[in-house]
């Protein structure tokens, strides 16, 4: 069985990607110690809050480090989800310039309404344009919704590395793939049937 | 594109779910757990659960009922009632809600908005106005229940707040609530103008066409209903057709 490691930095609460990650088949574990990644075959990191903090949090309990070593050394399968995918990236602008994991280029930046009709936060369900194809969404019907709470996005994202884009504010990147690395703008675990497909296949990668 | 929302709201009072008329006449309609398995299965958009006594008796929210709840709720799940803290907001976030809505303190005090989204983000605060009509007109806030008057102005205080850092504004009329005659549209259109965050209407749905009319004449991003989907035969999933077919974008599920 796989071990997942969901990463805990303090922010909210794990228990439901944990919990939809046991329903999916994996044997998932909250952690917020370093040690605990080692032992992992996949890392989740996951996330709602501010940038600062979070970033904040990963590199006083040493466990930025930990991602790094693991992700990239290691090459075990990282899923980053909502602010979890923000941190992946170089920087963020949100509340004050702060630095990332920088396993992704780009930063984060703030939605910008294009036009009246699109309110901030970018707030329930929405779907995706797939770019490319990859094995998280297979299975995953075309056009089907998945739930957004966020007002930062990720930009400059290499074209290679964008797997999905969002029609909101003039369209945003909603999923990303870099060799064993993977973000979703969305929360999978609050997606109901088709964000438990897109965690089983995370699962079986 | 972002789709219309329709959330069922559960009204929490004394360890059950009830529904009420004006905010009061409350009737048992079940228990919590009960509700949340239920539509869970049934793939609801996302649930707002509000503890209607908390504020009233002077109680802190029920950490543990959310929590158990919230293990089994892999939708969206919004928590209300008796939220006053930063503290408050930062336990039941950990016992698993995605938003909190605050309520009678943010009449008391809108800073609270500004102090909870800076710490947590603006997508996890969700500020619920109840508001009546005046008898001259216009419309007027109440806290605890719809039992304390404030006399202040529904927009202008949703206006204040979405300033302030509230991610989405819970619009209720408490003339409307329970009596299934359609939503208070002036109120609803009134907020939706003054904000630029989403607005979820509440209060009155009584046929899928008020959600329709909240919508398209009210600009609401979301409807919330209890009565419809407690009393009748009516469902979220019937609801979201009706809206589809009015050309209204929903989730299809």
């Amino acid at each position: 069985m796989n071990k997942v490691a969901i990463v805990d930095h303090g922010m909210c609460n794990l228990d439901s990607i944990a919990r939809a990650i046991e329903k999916c088949g994996g044997e998932a574990h909250i952690t917020d110690r370093p040690k605990d990644l080692e032992v992992a075959n996949r890392i989740v990191l996951p996330g709602v809050g501010a940038f600062p903090d979070a970033m904040e949090n990963l590199e006083t309990a040493g466990l930025a480090e930990a991602i790094k070593e693991q992700v990239i050394e290691q090459r075990i399968p990282l899923l980053a989800v909502c602010l979890g995918m923000q941190l992946l990236m170089e920087s963020s602008e949100e509340v004050r310039e702060t630095k990332g994991l920088g396993l992704v280029q780009g930063t984060v930046k703030r939605l910008e309404p294009n036009g009246s009709q699109d309110r901030i936060p970018h707030m329930g369900w929405n779907e995706l344009r797939l770019q490319k194809e990859e094995p998280l969404f297979a299975g995953v019907p075309e056009g089907a919704d998945f739930y957004f709470v966020h007002s930062f996005v990720v930009t400059g994202v290499p074209d290679e590395e964008v797997v999905a884009t969002t029609p909101y504010c003039g369209g945003f990147v909603s999923a990303l793939a870099k060799d064993n690395i993977r973000g979703v703008q969305f929360h999978p675990e609050k997606s109901q049937r088709v964000g438990f497909k897109l965690l089983s296949n995370f699962l079986s990668i | 594109m972002l789709k219309v929302r329709v959330l069922p709201t559960l009204l929490f009072k004394d360890h059950g779910l009830v529904k009420g008329i004006g905010f009061d006449s409350w009737r048992r309609v079940g228990t919590a757990m009960q509700s949340v398995k239920v539509y869970n299965m049934r793939e609801v958009d996302e649930l707002v659960f509000v503890d209607i006594m908390a504020t009233r008796n002077g109680d802190s929210p029920d950490f543990e009922t959310v929590d158990e709840l919230a293990d089994e709720c892999f939708m969206p799940l919004t928590v209300g009632g008796g939220v006053r803290t930063v503290d408050d907001v930062r336990r039941l976030l950990m016992v698993g809600a995605d938003k909190v809505a605050l309520n009678s303190v943010v009449a008391e005090d809108p800073s609270v908005v500004g102090e909870i989204a800076s710490r947590f983000g603006s997508q996890c605060v969700v500020v619920s106005i109840d508001a009546r009509v005046k008898p001259d007109g216009g419309h007027e806030v109440f806290t605890h229940s719809g039992t304390v008057a404030t006399g202040k102005d529904p927009v202008q205080l949703a206006r204040e707040v979405a300033d302030l850092g509230a991610g989405e504004i819970l619009i209720t009329s408490i003339d409307r609530d329970g009596t299934m005659k359609g939503y208070d549209l002036e109120l609803i259109k009134g907020v939706t103008e003054a904000v630029a965050v989403p607005v979820i209407a509440s209060g009155g749905a009584g046929t899928y066409e008020d959600m329709a009319r909240a919508v398209t004449e009210g600009g609401a991003s979301a409807v919330a209903a209890a009565s419809i989907f407690h009393f009748t035969e009516q469902t979220p999933r019937e609801a979201k057709q009706y809206l589809a077919s009015k050309g209204i974008a929903v989730r299809r599920t």
